[in-house]
């Protein structure tokens, strides 16, 4: 049963993720992004880390998507189309499909060493919460000071330099 | 429903993105590839932490049910607090990044990646 979950997820996600590369029109890829993102929380819900799809949904499908949305608004090219887009792509699906060949032969070389648990133990939101302020604190504060300096610096690039000359 | 199965996916994933990254002309789709990637890495993690067998380092002083402290084995949550990072740098990355694609197209009325060649050496 789970399995057969895990195998519609997979479906989805994977077939999300090859919509947003090779989507002709930006927005679609947007959209398929969303797709892809919220399944990465399903798989998250599966593993037993409810929080953290949670986290999943707000940041990147709150978050991340809206930018990137706003940032295809403001960057209008006519009709959202790119022509010539994909020049390049034998060279990169060899390197993409290389590195997968090369990444799953690791892995399934691997996979006796890790045994063949099928048991998902679930982190206790408590057990993480403690772990991230206690354990992991002076890293949680440095990010919150990455935070503020990439939002300062994306105010300050992005800021139209005419407009600000004026006042 | 093993480890393998979570491990295959997040790495087609992540060569999907990167695909998407050597493939695409446009700035915005790159970094739509690039939180792919991001995204795949970040299943990879929570699916090791969710796998990591119990050991004695995972025992940790935690409250029952009926709020007592008591010491029990715990699943440790290193993985999930690396992807809570991960995710967090990705927000900041998305939002400099947006501001210099926005930058750029205000500068010179395009996103592509192959017209931009000033930094070229």
């Amino acid at each position: 049963m789970s399995l057969l979950v895990f195998y519609i997820i997979s479906a989805i996600a994977l077939a999300a993720a090859t919509g947003v590369v090779v989507s002709r029109n930006v927005v679609h890829s947007a959209i398929f992004l969303l797709i892809t993102l919220g399944s990465i929380a399903a798989f998250f819900v599966v593993l037993h880390s409810e929080f953290l799809a949670l986290v999943q949904i707000l940041i990147y499908g709150g978050a991340v998507v809206i930018v990137i949305l706003f940032a295809l608004m403001l960057t209008r090219q006519g009709e959202f189309q790119e022509t010539a887009e994909h020049a390049r792509w034998p060279g990169a699906a060899f390197v993409s499909s290389a590195l997968f060949i090369l990444l799953v032969s690791v892995f399934v070389a691997d996979a006796p060493k890790f045994g063949s648990a099928s048991e998902i133990n679930g982190v206790r939101i408590e057990v993480l919460a403690k772990t991230l302020f206690e354990d992991w604190a002076v890293p949680f504060e440095v990010a919150s000071i990455v935070l503020l300096v990439a939002l300062i610096g994306a105010i300050l690039i992005a800021r139209n330099e005419r407009e600000s000359d004026q006042s | 429903m093993t480890l393998l199965h979570f491990e295959i996916v997040g790495a087609a994933l992540f060569c999907l993105g990167l695909y998407g990254v050597l493939s695409r002309r446009s700035g915005v789709i790159i970094l739509m590839s690039i939180e792919v990637m991001l995204n795949a890495v970040n299943l990879n993690l929570v699916a090791f932490a969710a796998f990591r067998p119990y050991g004695q380092s995972n025992l940790m002083q935690t409250s029952n049910t009926a709020g007592e402290t008591v010491l029990a084995f715990v699943q440790a949550p290193d993985g999930l607090i690396i992807t809570i990072f991960v995710i967090t740098i990705a927000a900041a990355e998305i939002a400099l990044a947006m501001a210099i694609i926005l930058r750029l197209f205000r500068s010179r009325g395009s996103v592509h990646v192959d017209e931009i060649s000033e930094m070229r050496g």
